[in-house]
């Protein structure tokens, strides 16, 4: 028999005070999982994070680890193709596209990532602040987040660099505020049935200050979510910083990330050029990656509640 | 041969987190004959529910029917294919859940609902099944019969919904209905109503029926035969008397034995003392008010240093509100409420630390209580550090003392909640409450939660941990059993209003508030016939005119048997005090009460 512990978050029973109540406990003397479960990540996930990590590797050592300069023209041959001196080809200047890929990692990696935590960082600090506070200030914060949710991201992104011009504190800055609604609602959503659950009221009844009960009660118990939330608003924030260097207006020339990298060589599409190919692959990769690892966490979390 | 039911060497196997088989269930063997009532009764884990399901031909999920057989008339149930299984269920076999609550599509009609097996099998007609569903509505005592099935089920009250699942799975006429926990989640003056609907129905059927239950006094009155488990093995199968009467395994008598709460906790002796201990808390003309409806009316009440105050009433009656009020969770609309002759502030931010310390609320449900995210160290340590400011080698010597005072092995400090079981963890929660070393423990159904026997052992170290530590108790239940034999003062609510206190001997015997009448009357009791026997809910109440809209009355007047014309419509019944020494809130009068059954109109004595 297996008891149904996993009902908890109070919105899933309907019914009277003792419901399920009697089903729901073992024996006294009998713990009910001897050893604590060890998650077992299926295969996909397993790749995902070699995948990830790969990349992860790549932004922080890819510099010292090219073979050339990022602006370094050392093929004579414009559009070259896979070849042993240059394993990725050339580009449409005839600069070497493994150097220059490995030069645009940290960019497309590294603000990425940067305006993800950013973006993630506020938006549940936000949540659980307006989840744990309720009232006029979650009306408001949720209000504020609402207006922003409203602005099509890539309308928000131009407009932002037509006013400012583009920079790398600026995309960065622009991607994280315009990820920072969808993660606060997520968080909010999640604290909000969080704040419900008996251990908070016992903290509340115990004296507790609003900050121990938001980051010590409740955020614990939000992670999950608010990860798999993270893993993919990731991806939006490398496809967002990808779409704006593809249209000119991201990382400017003669620095590159991927996306400049693929719009730069744009004209050896006909051709089938690895040049254009090569971060078009990385970009697919780097999200597909991580898309396996938010599955697997999804995954364990699905095996989790039936067992 | 009329076995209508064979199950023989029935085994269920749950696979564990290392993907081994564990065997939950272990060759169970039992018949059943047509019209016959068989019970299933255990703690919980002892696989009861698992053996039913396995009737239907269904395993949860993590769980497989190993082996075995289960035929029911001529069916080798066990060997159908799903497509065949799932024509038998509902169809030949139907299944009567716990929550009635959670079983029913909110957003479809009751007589859709109803009739959709005999549909989905097409054994009848829309209109003939529409009409035997009213004959079974009117079978089951459902109110208005011919045009309940025309209401959406949150239009319909708990107790009603439980009897219109008992239609639903009957409508086919199944051969089998198998009955798990129906009346489990029901206050017990509820219960008596379901149970005798039940009762009629399943004798006038002639139904085949297995009772999935861990009370041996309500399956007492609805099984001919029972078979007790433990740990998925049958431990006894014998006629319902028998098991009753002269049970064969010792573990049918520990469970009989724990049916009766033998908890002594204030020894009588210490009641005069008592008298003497200083006022702790004061509660006084308490309301509060959810929006313009008023949950709790003026209630007042007092415990003493050391002493037991047991609230009780059915769910909705206020009892947790006003401890929730107490420990500042819900803000009174008027009354105080004074620790030590302070009054405390209505709402948290008004308390101070050590007010908050001295005032812990343990919740009902351990399950929720806990942060499954903290472990037994860190949630034992939190209050040592928060209000004790215990530095972290001290905490470590005041979590594993606590442990101990708990009766758990210190070696559990390093689980999560989620690795302990259901008694261990409300032990757990019980010794957070006692980290604080509180003057005043609110305990909030605390054992509702738990076995009987996992109940009774929780009651028993709060007997101790009283006795040890002079804490005192508000002991809030639906469990008047229980509130008897452990509370030295009881406060029995009803739709939020104080409608009788006294100390422990005046709930002994009668005069009762017409209220606590029924209470007292609706807890089964271990013997067949009691369902019969007892008066509790049953003949009609007496005809009075519309009461008046604008005065306040009394709260149980819309069910009490005993109500007066022109007295009790009219006017708000007073405080009395008996002479036993108890307070009621009635127009009775003693010698009235004294005689409770003659005042109850002509009760009609049927089944």
């Amino acid at each position: 028999m297996t008891p149904n512990v996993h009902r908890q978050s109070a919105n899933l029973s309907t019914s009277g005070p003792r419901a399920g109540a009697v089903v729901g406990v073992a024996h006294d003397e009998k713990p009910q999982g001897g050893v604590r479960r060890r998650a077992k990540r299926p295969v996909s996930g397993a790749l995902g994070v070699l995948i990830v990590g790969f990349w992860l590797l790549m932004a922080l050592a890819g510099p010292w680890l090219a073979p050339h300069g990022a602006n370094a023209l050392v093929g004579f041959e414009v559009f070259g193709p896979i070849s042993l001196e240059y394993p990725l080809g050339t580009d449409f200047l005839g600069r070497d596209i493994l150097s220059r890929l490995l030069h645009g990692a940290p960019y497309t990696i590294g603000v990425a990532l940067a305006a993800t935590v950013l973006a993630c960082l506020f938006g549940v600090v936000l949540g659980l602040v307006a989840a744990a506070s309720g009232g006029w200030l979650d009306a408001v914060i949720s209000r504020t987040q609402d207006a922003l949710i409203a602005i099509p991201n890539k309308i928000f992104a131009l407009i932002m660099v037509a006013a400012f011009g583009s920079s790398v504190p600026l995309l960065l800055v622009m991607a994280a505020f315009a990820y920072m609604p969808g993660s606060y609602r997520i968080a909010r959503a999640v604290a909000v049935n969080v704040m419900t659950m008996d251990f908070v009221q016992v903290a509340r009844a115990r004296g507790e200050a609003l900050p121990y009960i938001m980051f010590v009660e409740v955020l614990p118990n939000m992670l999950r979510p608010v990860l798999t939330d993270f893993g993919l608003r990731f991806v939006y924030v490398v496809l967002l910083l990808s779409a704006m260097s593809f249209l000119g207006l991201g990382v400017q020339p003669p620095e590159a990330d991927w996306g400049s990298l693929v719009r730069e060589n744009i004209q050896g599409l006909g051709d089938g050029a690895p040049a254009v190919l090569a971060p078009a692959i990385a970009i697919a990769t780097l999200t597909v990656g991580v898309n396996l690892i938010i599955d697997s966490f999804g995954a364990r979390a699905k095996r989790e509640m039936e067992s | 041969m009329n076995d209508i039911v064979k199950v023989a060497g029935l085994r269920v196997a749950a696979r564990n987190d290392a993907g081994v088989d564990v065997p939950i269930v272990h060759g169970a063997d039992f018949t059943l004959k047509k019209g016959e009532v068989l019970a299933l009764i255990g703690e919980s884990g002892s696989g009861k529910t698992t053996i039913a399901l396995a009737l239907m031909g269904y395993a949860r999920a993590g769980c497989r029917i190993v082996g075995g057989s289960v035929r029911i008339g001529d069916v080798e149930v066990l060997e159908q294919s799903d497509a065949s299984l799932a024509k038998l269920r509902g169809r030949t076999v139907a299944y009567i859940a716990q929550s009635a609550a959670a079983a029913f599509n909110p957003a479809k009609t009751i007589m859709e609902q109803v009739i959709e097996s005999a549909l989905i099998h097409g054994v009848m007609s829309r209109r003939a099944a529409q009409a035997k569903a009213v004959e079974l509505f009117r079978a089951l005592a459902l109110p208005d019969p011919d045009n309940i099935g025309a209401r959406y089920p949150h239009q319909v009250s708990g107790g009603q919904l439980q009897r219109l699942m008992a239609a639903m799975a009957l409508i086919t006429d199944p051969a089998l209905v198998i009955l798990d926990e129906p009346t489990t989640a029901l206050d017990v003056t509820t219960q008596i109503e379901v149970l005798r609907a039940f009762k009629k129905v399943v004798r006038d059927l002639d139904t085949t029926a297995v009772y999935v239950s861990h009370d041996l006094a309500v399956v007492a009155q609805m099984a001919d035969r029972i078979v007790v488990l433990r740990n998925g093995e049958i431990q006894e199968n014998s006629r319902t008397e028998q098991i009753l009467v002269e049970p064969e395994h010792p573990y049918t008598c520990s469970l009989l034995a724990a049916m009766k709460p033998t908890v002594s906790q204030g020894a009588p002796g210490r009641r005069e003392d008592q008298a003497k201990e200083a006022l702790l808390l004061d509660v006084r003309g308490l309301d509060i008010c959810y929006g313009s409806k008023r949950v709790v009316q003026d209630i007042d009440l007092q415990v003493r240093r050391g002493a037991t105050v047991g609230i009780i009433g059915e769910s909705g009656s206020g009892k947790t509100t006003v401890a929730r009020a107490i420990a500042g969770l819900v803000a009174p609309s008027a009354g105080q409420v004074l620790l030590d002759g302070q009054p405390l502030s209505g709402t948290l931010a008004g308390r101070t630390r050590e007010q908050f310390r001295r005032v812990q609320y343990v919740f009902q449900n351990a399950d929720t209580a806990l942060n499954p995210q903290h472990t037994i160290e860190e949630i034992l340590a939190r209050p040592l550090r928060f209000y004790h400011g215990m530095r972290s080698a001290q905490r470590r010597r005041r979590v594993a003392e606590l442990m101990e005072l708990v009766q758990l092995p210190a070696s559990l400090a390093t689980r999560r909640p989620s690795e302990l079981s259901g008694g261990q963890k409300q032990r757990i929660n019980l010794a957070r409450a006692l980290a604080a070393e509180p003057d005043l423990i609110l305990c909030d159904e605390v054992t509702s939660a738990l076995d009987t026997v996992v109940g009774a052992a929780i009651l028993e170290l709060m007997a101790e941990l009283r006795r040890e530590l002079n804490v005192s108790y508000l002991f809030i239940s639906h469990d008047i059993r229980t509130v008897r034999s452990i509370c030295d003062e009881v406060v029995v609510m009803y739709a939020g209003a104080k409608v009788e206190q006294g100390n422990r001997s005046t709930f002994q015997a009668p005069p009762y508030h017409p209220y606590t009448h029924l209470l007292i009357d609706s807890v089964p009791e271990m013997h067949q016939g009691w369902l019969e026997e007892t008066r509790a809910g049953r003949g009609t109440l007496p005809q009075i005119a519309a009461p008046s809209e604008s005065m306040p009355l009394c709260p149980f007047l819309a069910r009490c048997p005993v109500r007066i014309e022109g007295k009790c419509n009219k006017v708000a019944p007073p405080r009395v005090w008996l002479e036993k020494g108890s307070e009621i809130l009635c127009h009775h009068t003693d010698s009235d009460l004294r005689h409770f059954d003659e005042l109850v109109p002509a009760m009609v004595v049927s089944g």
